[in-house]
């Protein structure tokens, strides 16, 4: 990750400040910074999305494709991640040096949204054992201000429901080749249910206490962090340990109750942005979003250290 | 807990009616503008000939000296002058001095030789000076420092024989452009508000706890890790979003500026500084407040 240097006097500095719940922009240990969400960003993609948080730009494109669904699962569709870390982002990533963080970004997408219960894949299938949609979701990273994963989990859920794909309708010919004939009209399209699509809510430890949506100079004072990945409904997807340092299985049990929290302002403040988008564009309204409630804390999860 | 996700709207212009007439007289051209078409001018930096017309090639105001053309960008990587403050950070230690990084062209150069021993001595630098040099100053700590000579290439050669200079203890860094920082006689400044600001003219701020009278005299060797207390540090974060904001809006940084921006900033909380709506709000009465001043 694009790192800054920190002398040891600002190390104190800022680990004292956490102490006292006043970082270095007076936000609390809780607080995410401005974050500013557009959808249908990128003209030529099925679905996109455009995250601001911070300093930190993802862009996420969306392209759906015709496919052989996977032998073992024949009755649904899947997706694939693609991170590309841009050289805009800082000269670290240059040539080849940004593709171990691609490639480590999108094994966590790939974990994250590995559960059946995230999307739900069956409506991705067209002729089972024979053609499925298949979602290639690339994203891109356009500046790096810390947070990556948490800018990234909300792309990529604004962009899956932004977006479209097309209505097919599968015709048999006398031989018993299938035909697919997709719609033309734009709006007979295939909309995605994003009500169990996971966010990510990453915890920096520094010093006794830990904080969300840590900048480039807050990594650089703490060891570990932890990255979870919530359902609305409570499940945990994927929980994974960053950073060389280690911790204490009482700090990750009080860090994942934390998280539950992050994640419900997100979900809610989500909807609503959603909400908003959605009014200014079509007028219509929503299906009630007050749903979510407060979820239980699921024990059961895939942990991977 | 606080989570705010907005979508994103065009940014106003925020114009004052009546008085803001720095474009009148300033020539501001973009990449590709046709200075003139005069051939008896010399061209100078940022300047190229396209067809014997002289043609802009970066974007910023138009400087004339006789019949020297030049154009001086308006983002620009620092250019340093002999006697600049700048606060700077280490990135490497080598054999007889530092390099520092201090947002231009090359990595500037802190000499052995230029830095003051403990205690104030003066003496000829020898062997165990050169292997202690690590002890003294190491890869990510920051100073403040003077600019002595500019090499050939370009670098920065600079100097720390003074009190003022030195290792910078605890505090906040803020990374502005450099074209934003105002030269005045002096970038040391103690705010009334509680706290220290040193506006470096290679952009980097640093803004610190008010040190007390005792540790004036102990020069830059000795850093204090003692807790600041909350207040200070509730002073300098709201400086710190201060700054930020009169950047975001390319207001020129001095420390009337800067405290202006802070006493119209108490109304808010510290974190909501930095909302678009807040920072145009606060960075108009700040100027306003500046034209009252002038007018």
């Amino acid at each position: 990750m694009a790192s800054v240097r920190v002398s040891e006097a600002e190390k104190v500095y800022i680990m004292h400040g956490v102490l006292d719940d006043l970082r270095l922009d007076g936000r609390g240990c809780e607080d995410y910074r401005h974050m500013e969400i557009e959808t249908d960003v990128v003209s030529n993609t099925d679905g996109s999305a455009k995250v601001r948080l911070g300093h930190t730009d993802i862009l996420v494109g969306i392209k759906a494709e015709l496919k052989r669904p996977k032998p073992t699962v024949p009755d649904e569709g899947y997706l694939e991640f693609f991170v590309d870390c841009s050289a805009n982002a800082t000269p670290e990533f240059e040539g080849r040096g940004g593709e171990e963080l691609g490639v480590e970004l999108s094994n966590t997408l790939y974990k994250v949204f590995g559960s059946r219960r995230s999307l739900d894949l069956r409506r991705l299938c067209i002729c089972p054992g024979e053609h499925c949609w298949v979602l290639y979701v690339d994203v891109l990273l356009l500046q790096c201000d810390g947070n990556l994963f948490d800018a990234m989990s909300i792309a990529i859920k604004a962009a899956l429901f932004n977006t479209r794909i097309p209505s097919v309708r599968v015709s048999e010919d006398e031989e018993g080749s299938k035909e697919i004939e997709l719609s033309d009209d734009p709006y007979d399209c295939l909309r995605l249910g994003v009500e169990n699509v996971p966010c990510i809510v990453t915890l920096c430890k520094i010093g006794h206490r830990h904080v969300v949506d840590a900048t480039l100079q807050e990594k650089a004072c703490s060891a570990a962090s932890l990255l979870v990945a919530l359902t609305p409904r409570g499940a945990v997807t994927c929980v994974r340990k960053l950073g060389p340092g280690s911790l204490d299985p009482d700090s990750i049990f009080e860090m994942m109750e934390e998280s539950e929290w992050g994640r419900l302002f997100m979900l809610l403040s989500c909807y609503c942005c959603r909400r908003r988008s959605l009014l200014a564009r079509r007028g219509r309204r929503l299906a009630s979003w007050r749903s979510i409630g407060s979820a239980p804390y699921s024990a059961g999860c895939f942990c991977t250290f | 807990m606080a989570v705010d996700m907005r979508l994103p709207t065009v940014r106003k212009e925020i114009s004052l009616a009546g008085a803001y007439s720095s474009t009148d007289g300033k020539h501001l051209v973009v990449p590709g503008d046709v200075i003139t078409s005069d051939i008896g001018f010399m061209r100078g930096h940022g300047t190229y000939m396209d067809d014997e017309k002289l043609t802009a090639s970066v974007a910023g105001e138009v400087e004339r000296v006789n019949k020297l053309i030049c154009v001086r960008p308006l983002k620009t990587r620092y250019n340093g002058e002999v006697g600049d403050v700048i606060v700077g950070r280490i990135t490497e230690v080598q054999q007889k001095r530092w390099k520092v990084e201090t947002n231009s062209r090359l990595d500037s150069v802190l000499l052995l030789s230029s830095v003051n021993l403990p205690g104030g001595e003066l003496r000829r630098r020898c062997a165990e000076d050169e292997l202690a040099m690590r002890d003294y100053l190491q890869e990510g700590d920051l100073i403040s420092a003077e600019v002595q000579s500019v090499f050939s290439d370009g670098a920065l050669s600079l100097h720390t024989r003074s009190l003022k200079y030195g290792k910078l203890g605890q505090g906040v860094l803020v990374q502005v452009s450099p074209s934003l920082v105002k030269r005045q006689k002096t970038h040391f400044h103690n705010l009334p508000c509680g706290a220290s600001i040193i506006l470096g003219n290679n952009g980097f701020i640093w803004l610190y706890p008010t040190p007390g009278q005792q540790d004036e005299e102990a020069g830059g060797y000795f850093t204090s890790l003692e807790l600041v207390p909350l207040p200070d540090r509730e002073v300098i974060s709201r400086l710190r979003n201060c700054i930020l904001a009169l950047a975001a809006h390319k207001v020129l940084l001095y420390d009337t500026t800067v405290l202006y921006c802070y006493e119209s900033s108490l109304l808010h909380q510290i974190k909501d500084i930095l909302k678009p709506e807040t920072m145009d709000e606060i960075v108009m009465l700040t100027r306003q407040r500046l034209l009252e001043q002038e007018g």
